[in-house]
Order: structure tokens, then sequence, then C-alpha cells
């Protein structure tokens, strides 16, 4: 009787034993199904961290398309605010008629055109880049409940540019009735001091010009030339030029040419301006003259693969850091073009283009060292009561070049004022460095673009200033050079 | 007043849903039961406040009001009723998983009475049907044992049923997805998935050698192949991915998982190549703006969730009806804008909730068929969910699937609900396999202890025989 008791007893410690080995079996039996899970969890984090970063980051980009019709929604629980300069003048504001209806004015007209554009007819300019955040109401929240109780709108954030008035007023008068364009900035912290583009138009009347504006295609009048227009750089290309030069060949200093007015290589004539001859030169006075030969002749011992990827580095070919909407600016050469090409590329000719802001940008980075500090228009938001909302801190963008070769190249600009084409500019009470140019573009030789790219104060760069007149032909009116001048005066004469 | 209390109704609904996603995840911290149950309690009662709120605002803002409150009655005598039921028929089915499913119904039901009240009302019925189909299924499961012996019945009608979409499908977005049955209009595929996964769980629980394996994976492949060629891209994704997770975890053997992954990328490269409405899908994803013809719903659905942002525009307040069908791909963008961002990103997580139940009870339950089943559907669930919210969102290119329990659609409603409540019967299975194991162990601890009554006995009569002083001493 006891011996079958016994054999169940082996029989249940035997599963006894079986029993934890069960368990660790099935504990890895569901190894794949806790790695699938994991695996789903962390992808739904990540999508979750994607939306996230949508929600914080990129929704104001997507958000202020003109393609959204909610923007609608907003303007109509919120009044847009102002855009306003430096000094907190208004450029423009919503004003509201007793009986509710909204217009937009623009104080200064025409003078703030393209740089603050338009809220009627679609949106453009700062209007349409700070579309969100003028309809953004960050004002005291039991205001704003008050405003909800009474059903009346909250009052829009308004945007603070980095624009100065005196100074954009003193580069649109002295662009006067010229096509062109003028951008002045601040190297040291990429604040767009100024940006004036002619022909333009005035905001306040602009719904009812709207379709002759439009349809002026010979005078493209709703065209931002400062971001948008693209130029044949001329002899301010030079400057790109003789960083390559100096990048290429250490010994640049020694370098010595006998100019005779033109160099012919192959079937291929470059001529100086008004075929002057210079003589003796070596690169400071081939730089300071503008010399077309001796550049050329630079230009023929460059290597075009390094030429390329230096301008790329200087951000041809590239999307430009622009508050506003930009173009790209074009660069061709390459290791397998021809001597013909060289020659013209290296002074300004050729299949490169340019926009004046991108002058502006490259200008920028010598006079500050070399550094490209982020440009920016809108330097801070703030509520309709004056506290800040969000405030832009200078950063920097990319370091263009080295320091040393800001220098040297800030030496090169230096001499074209003091012994050079642009000897005008140094009658003022300020230093200038800068580089001139006379770009053709087309057969008609006796027109051609007028460039001027500079700053001003040369031992610690206050202001540096880009300014492009189109179709010069001999009018004096029409040169960049006084231009530029008023706009250094204008800013000199307020210190 | 009235934009006050959608101003601030905005809030509460936020910190409700938050406190409800919380309880969610929290729950599995408490081994009490009572405090589990206490908590899963509170979560209906933050889906009825919920529910209630956002009613209260369309109420307020909405011309038809009496639909609006008819409507709202019914809505909370269709969950009372499906929550007493659920809890008394199947006291032992998984009380998250219910409470999720009337969460997610209650979402749907807010943002489709907002959008568009007739096809609420429509989707209302649906749900009432699906429920009441849905309640006979755990009984199903739990009596059939022999579900796992159809293998190639769910194989033949399941490949019948999309060969008949192919054939007879008036196309649609697109896409061929449904056919017309007298007044209802009925997307097979919903339901394929489901008949695919029991598929592929028989035939991989039966055995997991090569032949198998290649057979299962070439009858898998003439799924997805059919699906493709009826343009119905998401769905051609969820099979493929359902069937490789289901390989991989059912054979144990990452080879076929990195195979598969393989395979699915130069799938995705040569539909690339082949099909025109693939390339426009991805150059839409690139960047909505540069095609806007194809874009438009991407855009305006990005436009919406970034007008939203965090806090949202209040019920009501927004304009998701700028979205091309809102009611069905993209409302996930309308419950962005209107609800906030954050009330979205919550809502992914009750999703996730979701799935970790349906993976739970896979871990849980013994059978390796239900393993299976369970795996199958919790994966099919959760990579439709990714499919949809990150198509909207454009995290990933836009497949055209649905958000279950949400968007509008029949068809979408019935299949989620019979899958949920398949996981309900696993859940009730488990516990019958439990009760097996204590029943087992109760006979056990029995034995034992009548045999060590036994040896006492012997030790007594041991020592007495020895003529040592025994244990009475």
């Amino acid at each position: 009787m006891r011996q079958p008791e016994r054999v169940r007893t082996a029989d249940r410690a035997d599963t006894g034993d079986r029993n934890p080995g069960n368990k660790k079996k099935k504990r890895s039996r569901n190894r794949e199904f806790a790695a699938v899970t994991y695996f789903t969890i962390a992808l739904f984090i990540i999508m979750m961290g994607y939306i996230g970063y949508y929600d914080l980051y990129r929704s104001q980009d997507f958000i202020n398309s003109p393609y959204n019709e909610r923007q609608d929604v907003y303007a109509n629980k919120v009044t847009r605010g102002e855009i306003l300069a430096s000094d907190g003048e208004v450029l423009a504001k919503t004003v509201t008629a007793d009986d509710g209806t909204e217009t937009r004015e623009y104080p200064f007209g025409s003078v703030f055109a393209h740089v603050v554009g338009y809220d009627t007819n679609g949106k453009a300019g700062l209007e349409s880049e700070e579309n969100f955040s003028l309809l953004t109401s960050d004002s005291f929240f039991l205001e704003k409940i008050q405003n909800d109780l009474q059903d009346k709108k909250n009052t829009g954030d308004n945007v603070v540019t980095t624009l100065d008035v005196s100074l954009q007023q003193a580069a649109y008068d002295a662009l006067g009735d010229n096509k062109g364009a003028v951008v002045v900035m601040e190297p040291s912290t990429g604040k767009i001091l100024a940006m004036v583009s002619k022909p333009d138009y005035d905001p306040n009347t602009l719904s009812d010009n709207w379709s002759e504006l439009n349809s002026d295609t010979d005078n493209t009048p709703m065209l931002n030339r400062a971001t948008k227009g693209l130029y044949p750089p001329g002899s301010v290309f030079k400057i790109l030029t003789a960083l390559e030069f100096m990048r290429e060949d250490s010994n640049y200093s020694d370098y010595a040419y006998n100019c005779t007015g033109s160099i012919t290589q192959g079937e291929t004539t470059i001529q100086c301006f008004d075929g002057t001859a210079h003589g003796e030169e070596d690169l400071t006075l081939s730089f300071a003259h503008s010399c077309n030969s001796s550049f050329a002749n630079i230009g023929l011992s460059l290597n075009g693969d390094s030429f390329l990827s230096t301008c790329e580095s200087l951000l041809f070919n590239k999307d430009l850091p622009c508050p506003l909407g930009s173009s790209q600016s074009q660069f061709k050469e390459n290791g397998s073009s021809g001597y013909a090409v060289k020659m013209m590329t290296a002074m300004g000719q050729g299949e490169t283009l340019v926009s004046p802001y991108h002058m502006a940008l490259i200008t920028s980075a010598v006079a500050n060292g070399g550094t490209l500090m982020t440009p920016y228009l809108v330097d801070k938001v703030q509520n309709y009561a004056g506290s800040v909302v969000t405030q832009t801190d200078p950063s920097v963008y990319k370091k263009l070049m080295t320091s040393q070769e800001a220098s040297a190249l800030t030496q090169l600009m230096s001499a074209v004022v003091s012994e050079g084409t642009a000897v005008e500019l140094s009658y003022g009470d300020y230093t200038v460095a800068g580089k001139t140019g006379t770009a053709e573009y087309s057969s008609d030789k006796t027109k051609s673009h007028s460039w001027f790219t500079g700053f001003s104060n040369v031992d610690n760069p206050d202001i540096a200033v880009t300014v492009i007149v189109e179709g010069y032909d001999g009018n004096r009116n029409a040169r960049a050079i006084p231009i530029a001048k008023s706009v250094f005066d204008a800013y000199h004469m307020n210190r | 007043m009235t934009n006050i209390i959608v101003d601030i109704s905005k809030y509460i609904l936020i910190i409700l849903f938050a406190i409800y996603t919380y309880k969610c995840f929290s729950v599995f911290r408490d081994i009490d039961y009572l405090k589990r149950r206490s908590i899963l309690r509170t979560q209906s009662g933050l889906t009825f406040a919920i529910h209630f709120i956002a009613f209260l605002v369309l109420y307020l803002t909405m011309d038809d009001k009496p639909t609006v409150l008819i409507f709202y009655a019914a809505q909370v005598v269709l969950l009372i009723l499906t929550i007493s039921l659920y809890t008394t028929l199947y006291p032992k089915s998984s009380r998250l998983v219910l409470n999720n499913m009337c969460m997610l119904l209650v979402i749907g039901f807010i943002m489709l009475t907002r959008l568009n009240t007739d096809k609420a009302i429509r989707q209302f019925i649906m749900v009432t049907a699906s429920i009441i189909i849905s309640f006979f299924i755990p009984v199903l499961i739990r009596r059939m044992k022999s579900l796992r012996n159809f293998t190639y019945v769910y194989a033949g009608v399941g490949i019948a049923l999309l060969l008949a979409v192919l054939a007879l499908a008036t196309v649609t977005g697109g896409a061929k997805l449904s056919f017309t049955l007298g007044p209802v209009s009925i997307q097979p595929s919903e339901f394929v998935k489901i008949l695919f996964v029991f598929y592929v769980a028989a035939s991989l629980w039966k055995s997991t050698d090569l032949k198998n394996v290649l057979i299962t994976s070439c009858i898998a492949a003439v799924h997805v192949l059919i699906l493709v060629a009826s343009t119905d891209l998401g769905g051609a994704v969820i099979f493929f991915t359902v069937y490789l997770i289901m390989l991989y975890v059912a054979t144990r053997k990452p080879v076929y998982l990195a195979g598969g992954v393989l395979a699915g990328c130069g799938a995705a490269v040569l539909a690339y190549k082949l099909f025109r409405h693939v390339r426009i899908r991805v150059a839409v994803w690139k960047d909505p703006f540069a095609n806007w013809d194809y874009g438009y719903q991407v855009g305006q659905s990005l436009f919406a969730i970034g007008t939203g942002g965090w806090f949202g525009m209040g019920l009501m307040q927004g304009m998701p009806d700028k979205i091309p069908v809102v009611t069905n791909d993209f409302i996930f963008s309308a419950i962005a804008e209107e609800l906030g961002g954050i009330f979205a990103l919550f809502l992914i997580l009750v999703c996730v909730s979701c799935y970790v139940m349906f993976l739970n009870i896979a871990m849980q339950i013994h059978d390796q068929f239900y393993k299976l089943i369970a795996l199958g559907l919790g994966t099919c669930y959760i990579f439709q969910v990714f499919l949809n919210i990150g198509g909207v969102t454009k995290f990933i290119p836009s497949t055209g699937v649905t958000l279950p329990w949400i968007s509008y659609g029949g068809s979408s409603i019935m299949s989620t609900a019979i899958m949920f409540a398949i996981i309900q019967g696993l859940y009730i299975l488990r516990e019958d396999e439990d009760e097996e194991l204590e029943r087992r162990k109760a006979l056990e601890r029995r034995r034992k202890q009548h045999e060590e009554r036994a040896q006492r006995r012997r030790e007594t009569t041991r020592t007495r025989s020895d003529g040592r002083p025994g244990r009475y001493r």
C-alpha cells in the first residue's frame, strides 16, 4: 500500500522540477514578443517626438504659407499687429474704422515697399514672413478674457525690425529714379539696417494698381531686386578672385604684372576700362585700379575646381540665409572651363550672377574678420503694450574665410578708396574700404550696371553697404559710389 | 460667454485626457486588485466627463441643438450598456481594453458630430451593430477550440474576397477598396486582415519548418500582390508587416526578419519605379507645396495641426473642413487642430496602450496559436495607427488608411470591433487557463498534504519500531 504512494511522490518531484524549467522556457519564448513591443513603442516615441518638433519649430513656416486659409481665422479674432522700425517708428499699422472695417496703412508709402511688403492681394515681405506673429496676441490673459466677454478683437503682437528709417530714407532718396537696389547691414551682428529696391510701389494703393503693377514686365516693380535680382557682378567679383588667388598662391604679395591696356589669349582679348594702360602693378594696385588685364591674367592661373569650391563656400549656388525670399547666386567655372571663361570669370563677367544682398553678405563677412553673422530683420516681437515675447540674438552663421584673408582683402579694398576707383569716398570724416564694379549686361557696350560694395570705419567696421544701379550710361547721378556715399554720410552724421 | 466656455473647455479636456492616459499606464504598477479596479472605474468616469464637456461645447456652438442633445443621450446609453454588459457578461475580460475602446469611440463621436452630424449618426448605427456582433465573439473564441484547423479556409476566403474587390470594386481616391452591396458599401480588406492573421497563426502554429514557411510566405505574398494590384498601398504594407512580424516571432529566427526587411525595401523601390501613384505620394511627402494639386490634402492637414498648436483652437473654432475627406483618413489632424497637439499626443499614447494590452495577452497566454493571433492583431492595429498618424503628420508618405475606432467608415469600425472582441476572448481564455492551473495547483497541494501526513505516519511507525522515543515524547 505504501509502494504506489512512493511512486507518486517521485512523479510529483519530477513535475516539480520541470515547472521552473518550463517557466524559464516560457519567459525566453516571449523574448521576441518583448522585442517587437519595445521596437514598436520606440517607433511611436520617435513619431511623437517628430510631432512635438513640428509643433515647436516647423509649424510656423508651414502655417505662414499663402496657401493657408486658416490665417483668416486668426484675423477674425485678432487685430493685426504693427511693424515698427528699430527706433519704434511705425512702418505698417492697422486702422479700424468705427464700423469695424480694417485698413492696413503704411506711413512711409513706397520707401519700405519691398522689405515690409503688403497684406492686400496676398502677402509679401515681412507682412508675409511675420504673419503668424502679427496675428498672435500675447496681451495679458485677463485682458483677453475681457475682450472675449465683450466679443472684442484682441490686439496682435508688434514686430520690431532692425530697419533704420534715416538710412532707408537716405538710400531711397539717393537711388532716385534709377532702377537698382541698396542693402545696408551691420557686419558685427547681421542686422539688416536698410533694404531698398527700385522701381517700387505704394503698398497703400496696391489693390487699385495691382494688375497694372504686375503686368509691367519692363520695370518689374513688384520684384525685390535686393534679394531676388540676379546681376553680373562685374569688378566687385574681383574680391572673390583675389581671395582665391591668395588661397592658391601664398606668394601673392610678390605678384607683378605690366598692364598695356589689354590682354589676349588665343582669340579672346580682354580690355581694361576705357582701354587705360595701368603699367607696372602688384595685386593691390591691380585691385585698386580694377585692372581687367591683370585679373584676366590671374584668372588664367587659377584652378577652376578650387575656384568653384571657394565660391560655393561663399554661398554661390546655395540658398542664402535670408529672412525674406531670395535667389541663388550662380557661379559656373570649374576645372574643365576653357581660358576664355577663366579670363571673363576672373573679372566678374561670363556666366556669374549675384544678388546685391549676397554681395552685402560677403562684404559683411570681410568686415567682420571673415565671420558671417546670421542676417536678420526682426529684432524682437513684443505685445502691443511693449513686453518682449521673443528676441533675436545675433548668432554666427558661418566662417566664410580666415581672419588673415579678411584683413588682406580689407587692405585691398582700402587701396580702392585711397588710390583707386573709389577715391571720392576718401574725403569724408570716416574711413571706407570697398570695391567698385561696372558690369556689362548686353551687347550694348554703352550701358552697364554700376556696383559698389564696401564698409565704413575700416579699423572697427560699423556698416556694410552694397549698391547696384541698373543701366548706367555715363550719367553721374546713376553711379553707385555717390549713392553709397549718401548712405555712409547719413549714418555718420547721426553718430 | 460661449467663447470663454470653449476656451476653458479645451484646457479641461486636455487635463482630463492626460489623467486618463496616465492611468492607462499607471494601472500596471498597482498589484492590489481593488486599487486597480478603482483606477479602471475612474477611467470610465473620465471618459463620460470628456464626452459631456465636449458635447456641452457642441451644444452651445452648433446650430442644430435638438439633434446634438438627442444624439448625445443616445451615445451615453450605448456607452453605459456596453460597459455594464461587458463587465457582467464577461467579468474576466480586460477592463482597460474596454475603457480604451469607449474612449476612442467617444473621441470619434465628438469629432464626427462636429464635422458632419449625418455621418456621425450613420457611424453611431454602425458602432451599435458592431458592438452587438462583437458581444458574441468572446463566446465563440472560448467554445471553438478547432479554430486552428481551418488554415486553408482562412486563406481561401481571404484571397477570394480580395480578388472580388480587384474585379468588382469601384475606384475611390485612386484605389480600389470597396464595393456596394445593396445600401451598404463594404471594404473587404478590413475583414481579410483578420482572416489573414488567423491563417498565418494557424499555419505557423502547425509547423515552422522551412517547407511550411515557404508555403505560408507564398500565400501571404499572394494577398499582398492582389492588394498592390488594387493599388491599395496601405493595405499591402499592413499585410506585409503583419506577416513579417508573425513569421519572426513564430520561427524565432531574426534572419527571416532581416530577409523580409530587405525584400520589403526592394519591393518599395520597385513600386516607386513602377507606379506613378507611389511616386506622387513620395513627392508630396517630400514637399507638399511643390506639387500642390496632389499635396493639397497633406498641406491642409499640416496647416490644421500647426494652426492648432499645443492647446488647439477649441471645438468648432478651427477650419478642419478645409481638409478633403477629413472624416476618414485625416481625422487625426482635425483632432490636433481643435483639441490641441497635446491632446493628440495623448491620443497616440492611448492607442499604444491598446497595443500593449494586445501584446500583454500574447505574452501571458500559453497556447502558441492564440499567442500568434494576439500578436498579429496587435501588429495589424498599431501599424495601421502608425500609417495613419504618420501619414497625416508627414512623418511618412501618406498611404490612405483609417484611424481605427475614430475614422468614419463602417467596415473599419466593424473589423476593429471584431479585433478587440477577439482580444477580449483571449483574455477570458487566459483566465480559464489560469483557473485550470489553479485547480491543478490546488490538487497538487492537497496531494502534498496527504503525502506529508502519510510520511509522518511512516516516520512515527519507524521510530517506534526502533524502540527509541518517538514524536509523542
